[in-house]
């Protein structure tokens, strides 16, 4: 979906971005992970031409980007930044439908669209077409935002810590939102953040950048298990690190097809480290697991948790 | 200001219940007597030259006005003891409004009623008790609305039907005996044509200034660079004395009619309404300017940046955005201009430019202070009016923006 090749971005002397390689597939969550000034959000936003590459090149579906009017390119992107930017004078009707009007959709399609992305994110149409930014939560303002970048369905989206200047408890609620979504609806995400807690939950791939150059690509299991350098293993924190590893596997790699145990089931897609959690509460080493459709399909164990 | 923090204990609470609830009602309540009883409601003299003597309220006005005002006064006196509610805020409002109505026709009145025994020449005149009345039954209607938090249309219908109370008086006759509608008489048809010429001036010196400092705000604002040496401009053209300023432009606007005498045809010339306008424009400058740039480079960063990260053009930005969530501030700077205009255009009389302004100056060269307040009261009304449109045009605009 998106091939960044080459990719240099300087600031007078300093070289922020320093030729950059990166490729995500189509449906791919991919995290660009690192601290305030490796590079990371300038790479974002040199994907919808926020910011300019000095060199090498960058196609989106294939297509190089410098060859698409400017403004065609953002509108086929979603974008949601940590500020969100509602239009504070527009209310969230017209805020969500800010592209669809932009690409010119007939009336009733934009009011259908946005009653849909309304639902989608648990705000109930009625209450919310009408009412102003600043009558929203702060938790709500940012659905609303990552709302109207899903707006005109872009293949794409592009997400620059959105969740960053939330509270822990919505910023919970925003991912497992966010990644409901991404299942269902199979976009490509590139998402900029510095918290490896975050990254961990969301991505499919992460790419910790250090210096403008990305410092390892993998997947959260690998990161953990295998950092590349001594720079990945220190930012992904060598503290906690069997807990870390708890949180990104499932219950569904570790199970025991076929066996039984008392008490309230767990869903094979709980991560172990909520596994782990729900034993200690409940004084148990072992849980029973059922499926979606609630039939019992194996049991969970406490020494297979740290195999 | 409006509640006090209720105590405990009932000692406590009956002290409270004679306490004063509504301190700025009272005040109003307190200077208002005070203007009453310490000066003359109207001053009676038997001529325009001579200074009158004062006639105070109670001596005057004989017939129903005075207890009318009376038992006004008391109501508002008793609504400062009375624990603060909307209703209060409203009947506050009414009362207020009433008497300001009642006070206006008290002056007619009385001044009817002095006429009748004095010669033609005399000249009743409005007294200090009168404008002080006037004005604290003025600032109670205000302050009543403002605790109301009263929407646009509350005030619209407010100043409506005061506006259309002393229309209606003015037009029965009940001003008729006082001198200041003496004035009038005698200066209708010029004061049509003045106030004609004075909102011309200030029409095109707020068109003009707008028409340049809008685009100069916008240049500031986009490019901060400008910003030091425009300001620095604006500014010392500010702290040029408004008299000083229209005198400074006679000598080049008279050099270049006379460089070039076509342009005399078009009414362009070294004194006049040219010199004044111009000058009302350069005040205007900064102002219009300042609250553009300052209204553009004040909206939220991250609003813009939404703008253009989801592929908005830079007119569209500048449209849908920008402006929209500037044009409050820039209003502001439209108000104050307008309201400053209006006051300077007073002075650009000075140079012939005409105007209100006019009737002032002749007033003073004749000591006849009547004529001056025809000239000034109208000033005062036209900035009052043009604020009050221009806050009403601000919310309006600022809700037909959205898309």
């Amino acid at each position: 979906m998106i091939e960044i090749d080459d990719v240099t971005k300087h600031y007078g002397d300093r070289r922020v971005v320093d030729r950059l390689s990166l490729t995500v597939p189509a449906g791919d969550f991919c995290v660009l992970l690192g601290s305030s000034g490796c590079g990371k959000s300038t790479t974002l936003k040199m994907i919808n031409r926020l910011i300019a590459a000095d060199g090498g090149q960058i196609r989106v579906a294939g297509e190089d980007i410098a060859t698409v009017p400017v403004e065609q390119l953002r509108r086929r992107i979603g974008y949601a930044i940590q500020s969100i930017g509602l239009f504070p004078h527009w209310t969230v009707e017209d805020n969500i439908a800010t592209v669809p009007r932009l690409l010119k959709w007939p009336r009733v399609r934009r009011v259908e669209r946005v009653t849909e992305l309304l639902e989608m994110f648990r705000l109930e149409p009625g209450t919310y077409l009408g009412k102003y930014p600043h009558q929203l939560s702060g938790g709500e303002q940012q659905r609303v935002g990552v709302a109207r970048a899903l707006a005109a369905d872009p293949e794409l989206l592009l997400m620059d810590e959105p969740f960053g200047a939330v509270d822990p408890l919505t910023r919970d609620d925003l991912q497992a939102e966010l990644l409901r979504i991404h299942r269902a609806m199979k976009k490509t995400i590139v998402f900029v953040t510095h918290d490896i807690e975050e990254a961990l939950r969301l991505a499919t791939h992460i790419a910790v950048m250090q210096e403008g150059r990305i410092a390892q690509l993998g997947s959260p299991i690998d990161i953990l298990e295998h950092p590349a350098s001594e720079f990945v293993s220190d930012f992904v924190g060598r503290q906690g690190i069997g807990l870390k590893l708890l949180s990104v596997r499932k219950i569904a790699d570790r199970m025991r097809a076929g066996e039984t145990a008392e008490g309230e089931p767990l869903s094979p897609e709980t991560s172990l480290r909520d596994a782990l959690s729900a034993m200690t509460a409940r004084r148990t080493d072992r849980l029973p697991v059922s499926d979606a459709m609630g039939r019992k399909v194996g049991a969970i164990v406490l020494a297979d948790l740290v195999r | 200001m409006t509640d006090q923090p209720s105590l405990a204990g009932p000692r406590a609470a009956l002290l409270l219940s004679v306490g004063i609830r509504n301190q700025v009602l009272f005040v109003l309540v307190v200077v208002g007597v005070a203007a009453v009883v310490l000066s003359g409601f109207v001053d009676e003299a038997p001529n325009r030259l001579v200074s009158g003597r004062p006639v105070p309220l109670w001596a005057a006005a004989g017939a129903l006005p005075v207890p009318g005002i009376a038992v006004l006064g008391a109501a508002l006196s008793a609504a400062c003891l009375i624990r603060p509610n909307r209703t209060l805020h409203c009947a506050v409002a009414v009362f207020a409004a009433a008497l300001l109505l009642v006070v206006l026709a008290a002056a007619g009145h009385t001044a009817g009623l002095l006429a009748q025994n004095a010669s033609p020449a005399s000249r009743i005149s409005l007294g200090p008790a009168f404008w002080v009345l006037a004005a604290c039954a003025a600032l109670a209607v205000g302050d009543a609305l403002q605790r109301l938090g009263a929407g646009i249309i509350a005030q619209l219908v407010t100043v409506a039907g005061l506006a259309s109370g002393m229309l209606l008086m003015a037009a029965s006759g009940t001003f008729d005996a006082l001198s200041l509608a003496k004035e009038y008489a005698i200066h209708r048809q010029v004061f049509a044509d003045a106030m004609t010429r004075h909102m011309t001036l200030v029409g095109a010196s707020v068109g003009g200034a707008a028409a340049i400092g809008f685009p100069l705000g916008v240049a500031i604002a986009k490019r901060p660079k400008l910003q030091n040496p425009v300001f620095a401009v604006l500014n010392i053209l500010q702290t040029i004395p408004s008299i000083a300023l229209f005198g400074l432009l006679i000598v080049p606007l008279s050099a270049l009619v006379a460089a070039v005498p076509r342009l005399a045809a078009y009414g362009i010339g070294g004194i006049g309404v040219t010199p004044a306008i111009i000058a009302l424009v350069l005040y205007a400058l900064l102002p219009v300017v300042r609250s553009t740039s300052v209204g553009l480079t004040g909206i939220d960063s991250a609003a813009v940046e939404a703008g253009r990260g989801m592929g908005m053009t830079p007119g569209q930005i500048f449209r849908e955005i920008e402006l929209p969530l500037a044009l409050p501030v820039l209003f502001t700077g439209l108000r104050i201009v307008t309201v400053q205009a209006i006051g300077l255009a007073v002075v650009a009389a000075l140079i012939g430019a005409g105007g209100l302004g006019t009737f002032v100056f002749e007033g003073l060269g004749q000591y006849a202070v009547d004529l001056v307040l025809l000239g000034a009261l109208p000033a005062i009304f036209l900035a009052l009016g043009a604020d009050f449109m221009l806050q009403i045009l601000t919310a309006v605009l600022r809700r037909r923006f959205a898309p």
